[in-house]
């Protein structure tokens, strides 16, 4: 079943100046395992994706991909390794067509550029951007530039995916759409870790739902037990 | 192939042939010499636009690299009698060698600081070579003019060699910029101008890619300063190493579209027809109405039209492009 | 040592001090641009430039000395950065970083060029000023113009650091200096700072020329020498701090100097360079500035 986990993180902690980040988090995801994290505005979600990503060195704690420490890596590292990511303010490359954005997170793979563009049409089809491809990014709508970041991140051929807010501001059918996407991708085998406030589109899809608020972690559960979890129930609705 | 881009390819091959046949339709000295200063700056453009306008790194201090070429070759020249075309090969690899020594520590900065930092890079320069007794200083080194021919790089009866080794040049630098922006190189280029954070997240080592683009482009901008220093047959400091030479070639590639292949090209023919027209109405210095057009251009130009003159004809081709479309999506006489 | 290079030295020291003081009344209108609205005017140059040459005429067409006509000078730049603020920059506030480089680029050679053609190059000096010779304080020798200067650009940073911090305007200025948003939240209004940041900004390089102006030559280009300075004492006393650039200003004013005296004078402004460049790379915040 379960040898090494893809991911352990073991007490990180995340401080800038006095302001505490991320404290003590500990926990391990699995190849093939979606886990939803989540967490009131300003719980240091988005942190903790940063730390994962490379984008920022933990003050402390260890996080190990595939059995390597990777703590303090830098993004392209981490990228290399099989960690990719999306934004939680989108940052698509805005004066490049949808098809280039991709072909740019293929290149990471193959720098052929008849290869990249023949991997990041397959991806393009994968998240159902293909009518889109010779249209400037900039142009795409706010939930159709989402998607591209996350066919662009998924053309790095990760192992795990960090998605931060993908379904925010979708209409339902939309958000359905989003976690039926994300099956797709942990059946490609890349596990997700994925961020999110629009609740009913990831607890149907999550393995496990973790919980932060004030950068500490309150509950780890199947996503049933979470909702039930008082803790919370309370960090989300107050005391 | 739809007709625009069978226009433009056909206009294309139309320009280079008369490019080529130019010194041998045209003979008067005075228009071959304006052809050739266009050449050489249109060079130098897209040497620049390869770290300012495809990587995004705007360099206001690229008269160091003109002058390390000029410098490099004329001192091999005249004090070792090495053919300027060594020479100018050996201008290029250490201006691209001194590029990377100050781009690794600067890539760090961001935008407007790595403005300020190659500036500030070209004036140490520029101090201390005029304080350098070795290249003459402030004296400046003038180039033996007793041999003449391909091999010298010197040519005395007519100017026309010198045309075609600009043409030559400019056609090495377009085809260095055209294979970049083909290859991976090219994409990783300008996803790092436009979000370099993002750029990041997919593997791209910010500064290895910025180091292969400053290096690249001091090579070419080298190679510039060796013609150069072939032509006039005398250099110092105030002629190839000082700040409004690195102005003017920042200026080219802005005004003709920074990050477009061709813009370079056409902001040399402006620039360099402002300043002959301005010299003739003006006298020598110009009395600053030369600079009065380019800064008025730049600003307008920075305001309106951040792509340049290229943008311009870019956007013409857009809605040409979109006109056609509607053509054929709404044949007249099927109504709405 | 003898006494006389102990008297060379602190003459040395000195004069550092007063170019320093006129170097950090250059670097304050250029931080107090940048601290309000992140933008580098690269044309802050010209505007030092008019402000000379706009005493320079007021010596010569109307006999008034620069000491004189220096609050309509600053007053004349003041209109001329509101101006533009106005007409150019304004424009391009959302722009991307190369835009807005390009703007103040722009603006710096169409000023320059402005220069030239109405004024040619010949270097102009300002000639039976006010305070002219030489004046000796402590055993020291200075040139009167010179000192008068630097006291100038100390009373006018004084008043601007009392403008900033002691007045209702002032406090508006810095605080969307500090965070624009929450300023606009408390109804401060940003166009209006802009438009003041852009208007003192010019202000304080103009005056700066007119007290230069007594002593230093007169030329379209003279804007070149003081702009890389200026970056200079803005990066080592941090973006945005006017407390940074009065100290940083006092620096850069003795490292040159110092510079010249021990070096060479030949290598002053190389040494200035040097010292710009360390800052960039090894703490690019600079002395106070925001990090």
């Amino acid at each position: 079943m379960t040898a090494v986990p893809l991911l352990a993180v073991e007490g990180l902690h995340m401080v800038f100046g006095g302001l505490v980040a991320n404290r003590d988090i500990s926990f391990s995801v699995n190849a093939g395992e979606i886990i939803g994290l989540i967490g009131p505005n300003g719980a240091g979600k988005t942190t903790l994706f940063n730390c994962l990503a490379g984008f920022y060195t933990p003050s402390a704690g260890a996080i190990h991909f595939d059995g390597v420490s990777v703590g303090g890596q830098t993004p392209e590292q981490a990228a290399r390794r099989g960690i990719a990511r999306t934004f939680q303010i989108v940052r698509i490359f805005p004066e490049m067509t949808v098809l280039e954005n991709v072909m740019v997170g293929a290149m990471l793979r193959s720098k052929k550029i008849s290869a990249a563009r023949a991997a990041a049409e397959n991806e393009l089809v994968f998240i159902g951007l293909e009518h889109r491809r010779d249209v400037k990014a900039q142009q795409l709508t706010v939930s159709e530039q989402k998607r591209l970041e996350v066919a662009r991140a998924l053309a790095t051929h990760p192992r795990l995916i960090l998605l931060d807010e993908i379904m925010a501001g979708l209409t339902p059918t939309e958000v359905r759409e989003a976690s039926q996407m994300v099956e797709r991708i942990r059946d490609r085998d890349i596990a997700c870790i994925i961020v999110e406030h629009v609740m009913e589109g990831i607890m149907p899809i999550s393995d496990r739902i973790i919980v932060l608020d004030a950068g500490v972690k309150i509950a780890e559960a199947a996503p049933a037990a979470i909702a039930q979890d008082p803790a919370v129930i309370t960090a989300y609705l107050g005391a | 192939m739809d007709r625009l881009t069978m226009i433009k390819y056909v206009l294309g091959v139309v320009i280079l042939l008369l490019t080529l046949g130019f010194p041998l339709i045209v003979t008067q000295p005075s228009l071959v010499n304006f052809a050739i200063l266009v050449l050489m700056a249109a060079q130098l453009g897209v040497a620049w636009n390869i770290l300012g306008g495809y990587a995004g790194q705007v360099s206001l201090g690229h008269a160091v690299f003109y002058g390390i070429g000029a410098y490099a070759s004329s001192v091999l020249a005249a004090k070792f009698g090495l053919s300027p075309w060594l020479g100018m090969l050996a201008g290029g690899v250490i201006a691209s060698l001194f590029s990377l020594v100050v781009g690794w520590p600067c890539f760090r900065l961001k935008g407007h600081y790595f403005a300020m930092a190659t500036l500030a890079i070209a004036a140490i320069v520029e101090i201390l070579v005029t304080n350098w007794d070795y290249v003459e200083g402030a004296i400046g080194i003038s180039l033996p003019m007793n041999t003449s021919g391909w091999a010298a790089m010197v040519f005395t009866r007519s100017k026309t060699p010198y045309f075609y080794i600009a043409l030559g040049l400019l056609l090495f630098s377009l085809a260095v910029s055209w294979i970049f922006k083909r290859s991976y190189i090219g994409y990783y280029f300008r996803a790092i101008k436009e979000d370099p954070d993002a750029a990041r997240s997919l593997g791209v080592s910010l500064s290895h890619y910025k180091l292969i683009a400053i290096a690249a482009s001091a090579f070419l901008t080298a190679m510039g300063g060796t013609l150069y220093a072939q032509k006039e047959l005398f250099i110092d400091p105030g002629s190839v190493l000082v700040g409004s030479l690195s102005i003017k070639i920042a200026l080219i590639a802005i005004l003709g579209g920074v990050g477009t292949l061709f813009g370079p090209v056409m902001g040399a023919v402006v620039l360099i027809t402002i300043e002959e027209f301005t010299r003739q109405m003006f006298g020598s210095t110009g009395m600053g109405t030369d600079m009065i057009i380019y800064g008025g251009i730049i600003v307008v130009i920075a305001v309106f039209s951040p792509g340049g003159i290229a943008a311009l004809f870019a956007e013409r081709e857009r809605a040409w492009r979109a006109r056609q479309r509607r053509v054929v999506f709404n044949p007249p006489g099927e109504g709405i | 040592m003898t006494n006389l290079t102990v008297t060379l030295l602190a003459q040395t020291v000195a004069s550092g001090l007063m170019i320093g003081l006129i170097y950090a009344l250059i670097a304050i209108g250029l931080t107090l641009i940048f601290g309000v609205m992140d933008i580098v005017n690269f044309a802050h140059g010209e505007f030092l430039m008019l402000g000379m040459y706009a005493s320079f005429w007021g010596a010569s067409l109307f006999l008034l000395d620069p000491l004189v006509t220096l609050p309509l000078t600053a007053l004349m730049l003041f209109a001329l950065g509101v101006l533009i603020y106005r007409l150019v920059i304004r424009r391009i506030l959302a722009a991307p970083m190369l835009s807005q480089i390009f703007a103040t680029f722009g603006m710096m050679i169409l000023l320059r060029g402005v220069a030239q053609f109405l004024w040619k190059p010949d270097h102009r000096t300002v000639s039976h000023s006010l305070v002219e010779g030489k004046i000796t304080v402590l055993g020291l020798q200075f040139g009167t113009p010179q000192l008068t200067a630097s006291l100038g650009a100390v009373l006018v940073t004084g008043g601007i650091w009392w403008f900033l911090n002691r007045t209702r305007l002032g406090t508006a200025l810095e605080a969307t200096s500090i965070d624009r948003e929450a300023a606009t939240l408390m109804g401060i209004n940003s166009q209006r700072m802009f438009a003041l940041a852009w208007g003192l900004g010019a202000a304080c390089a103009g005056v700066a020329g007119a007290l230069l102006s007594t002593y230093f030559p007169i030329f379209p280009e003279v804007g070149a020498d003081f702009i890389l300075i200026a970056f200079v004492v803005v990066v080592l006393g941090g973006f945005g701090s006017v407390a940074g650039a009065f100290w940083a200003g006092i620096i850069v004013g003795e490292v040159e100097v110092l510079g010249g005296f021990f070096v060479g004078p030949a290598y002053k402004t190389a040494l200035v360079l040097s010292l710009f460049l360390l800052v960039l790379l090894f703490r690019p915040r600079g002395l106070m500035g925001k990090a």
